[in-house]
């Protein structure tokens, strides 16, 4: 019997695994006719995920703790089956901050937190002459890139609530707003980056993994409730996003995955190559930067999802004012990650990550993480914004 | 031209029909409020204490909700249709409710707004409950959102969005109708423009050539406009 599935998205490299389960026949083989829709905001997928006019979305990871824990919004419980993917955001900066964090620096400026502690000179020197704070455009409130921002701006001695202003910024928004000089540095995930740098408006400053080893950044989420009462579509599905993911994580088949995700995202193929394969263009220069931990799809227990990095999500959210501290608020993050049913879809006995980092997550400053001692990792962090969380619900 | 000033006319008095059955039901929404429930004044004219704002980039439509809005008795009606410094002027104007555009990606910047109340004076919420899944379900089928300022009751934007929704829909009929106006007026063309060829090729009248044109149609069971436009291909062809 061939199931129908309306499926959001976001266009944006690290859909990969989706478009390519889709694009490439694999969900067909699985017997699901997927309807792939693309979305112009997160608000969107969020809404229409959670009023069941999408059946499952490609999704911020983040989004998926928050509506869970009712936070910023209306709780409804999601769960992810399947990671998407980890990494593949990068911070770009305007050329002119560029020069101005290379004249501060005090060593290299790939190090995050010789970075850090530039950018903070740059913030201090603004502040003391009574200029404009500087702008960074992220995407989300909750997302990757927020915190990633705030997690390596602050172990520089700066306060991102009240130092710089964080804004919010649709991804193909990032690149003209960094032209207008309406912001000086963004973070975003392809091909945003690459597209400013082509275009010689930014320069490539850090890959998300070089602030977090391992970050969970989309997931595949569906409702909590669909899941309960649809169990052998969404192992159906969970396995075509398997195949997906290991199709596209094959050298040999960049060009094939490049080709199909190009097309659904409207850019070149080749902004997509250098995407799957970590060797990004950094500057206008021709210099590039490679890692094989830029994007990660299926390999390294990638897709697997792992709890820590929801209580990694949900410490992000404590610190900064999000929501409380509770450990039952921390339970519920965790179970929005089911390793369990990644693991009875594919039929394989569990396989939890434990190569390096040991943490599972690999922040590039700080202790190790430890899910169960959040309020430990807290105090680790002079600049944080605990008390009451600045939200508010319509009941 | 005149066919087309027609259409225009035929849906302003379309929208005229609109706006009495909105003010209809704003009308019996306020009649079944608590007494006391809102800040009604004596003019029943409570609702023109509302700031509003519209967030679209579509022009038109943006003009069509104000109207509406204004009709029913929000005088404080602002409407915002680039999104440039969205935020700062949104803070500017500081409104009780935003209505926004589905598919303007603005929309994230307005989730901001739930992290900053200590930008905007008050804190502000998508109009989303859980008991009320319906009405958020309409309008994002009709492609709007709205988001409210926490506190403000819930039966007043029920009228606010249900107004926004019938409007929203009546665009989005408005625009279809545009649409294959505009597709009748190009089929039109290339129609009379296959006429022209086999009427210079086969020496046939006007009335002659459109006839060939229906027969052939009919017999292979295609559109007229498929046909004239096979005619017009081959003749490129066989210049």
């Amino acid at each position: 019997m061939i199931e129908k599935l309306r499926i959001g998205y976001i266009p944006l490299v690290d859909a990969t695994a989706l478009l390519v389960a889709v694009d490439q026949g694999f969900a067909a083989t699985e017997g699901l006719d997927v309807d792939l829709v693309r979305e112009v905001s997160w608000s969107n997928v969020r809404d229409k995920l959670n009023l069941g006019l999408f059946d499952a979305a490609h999704l911020l990871s983040p989004i998926a703790v928050a509506s869970s824990l009712g936070i910023g919004h209306v709780r409804v419980p999601l769960i992810t089956p399947f990671n998407l993917g980890l990494n593949g955001n990068a911070i770009t900066v305007s050329p002119r901050l560029y020069t101005a964090l290379a004249s501060l620096a005090d060593g290299d400026l790939a190090d995050p937190k010789v970075s850090a502690r530039a950018l903070a000179r740059v913030v201090a020197e603004r502040k003391a002459r009574g200029a404009e704070p500087l702008n960074f455009g992220m995407t989300f409130p909750f997302s990757n890139h927020n915190y990633q921002f705030r997690f390596w701006m602050a172990a520089g001695g700066i306060d991102p609530d009240e130092d710089v202003r964080l804004v919010v910024l649709p991804p193909p928004y990032m690149v003209e707003s960094l032209a207008s000089g309406h912001v000086d540095c963004f973070c975003v995930g392809a091909p945003w980056n690459s597209v400013a740098v082509d275009a010689g408006l930014g320069r490539i400053l850090h890959f998300g993994c070089e602030i977090v080893t391992r970050a969970t950044e989309k997931v595949l989420a569906v409702r909590e409730a669909w899941a309960a009462e649809k169990p052998a579509t969404l192992a159906a599905l969970t396995r075509a996003l398997a195949l997906g993911a290991e199709f596209a994580d094959q050298p040999e088949n960049v060009p094939a995955v490049s080709e199909i995700v190009g097309r659904r995202l409207d850019v070149a193929p080749e902004l997509v190559v250098r995407t799957l394969t970590g060797k990004l263009k950094v500057a206008a220069d021709g210099t590039v930067r490679a890692s094989d931990n830029y994007i990660m799809i299926s390999r390294d227990h990638a897709a697997r999802p792992d709890p820590v990095q929801a209580a990694w999500i949900y410490a992000q959210i404590a610190r900064w004012g999000q929501a409380p501290l509770s450990d039952e608020l921390r339970a519920a993050a965790e179970a929005v990650f089911r390793p369990d049913l990644y693991d009875a879809a594919l039929g394989i006995a569990p396989s939890p990550f434990d190569g390096e980092p040991r943490d599972g997550v690999g922040a590039f400053i700080g202790p190790n993480f430890v899910s169960a001692d959040i309020a430990g990792h807290l105090k680790a962090w002079a600049i944080k914004r605990p008390g009451r969380p600045r939200l508010s619900l319509v009941r | 031209m005149t066919r087309k000033r027609e259409h225009l006319a035929i849906q302003s008095d379309r929208f005229g029909e609109m706006a009495a059955e909105e003010r209809h039901l704003a009308e019996t929404r306020k009649g079944s409020e608590q007494p006391g429930s809102g800040n009604q004044s004596p003019g029943g004219q409570r609702d023109s204490t509302l700031k509003i704002v519209i967030v679209d980039e579509s022009p038109i439509r943006a003009a069509i909700l104000e109207d509406g809005l204004r009709d029913a008795g929000y005088v404080q009606v602002q409407r915002i249709d680039e999104t440039r410094n969205l935020l700062a002027r949104i803070y500017a104007i500081d409104p009780d409710v935003i209505l926004i555009d589905l598919e303007s990606p603005s929309r994230d910047m307005l989730e901001q707004m739930f992290q900053m109340s200590r930008v905007v004076k008050r804190p502000v919420a998508m109009f989303v409950d859980q008991s009320d899944s319906a009405s958020i379900q309409a309008a994002v089928d009709a492609g709007v959102s709205a988001y409210i300022v926490d506190g403000l009751k819930k039966e007043r934007i029920t009228t606010i969005l249900d107004l926004c929704i019938s409007r929203f829909n009546a665009f989005s009929r408005l625009q279809s109708e545009l649409d294959r106006a505009k597709d009748a007026l190009e089929e039109r063309k290339v129609i009379d423009r296959a006429k022209g060829v086999l009427m210079k090729a086969k020496s046939l009248t006007e009335e002659q050539a459109y006839a060939l044109l229906r027969k052939t149609a009919m017999n292979e069971n295609k559109k007229i406009v498929d046909i004239a436009q096979s005619v017009l291909t081959a003749a490129e062809l066989f210049k």
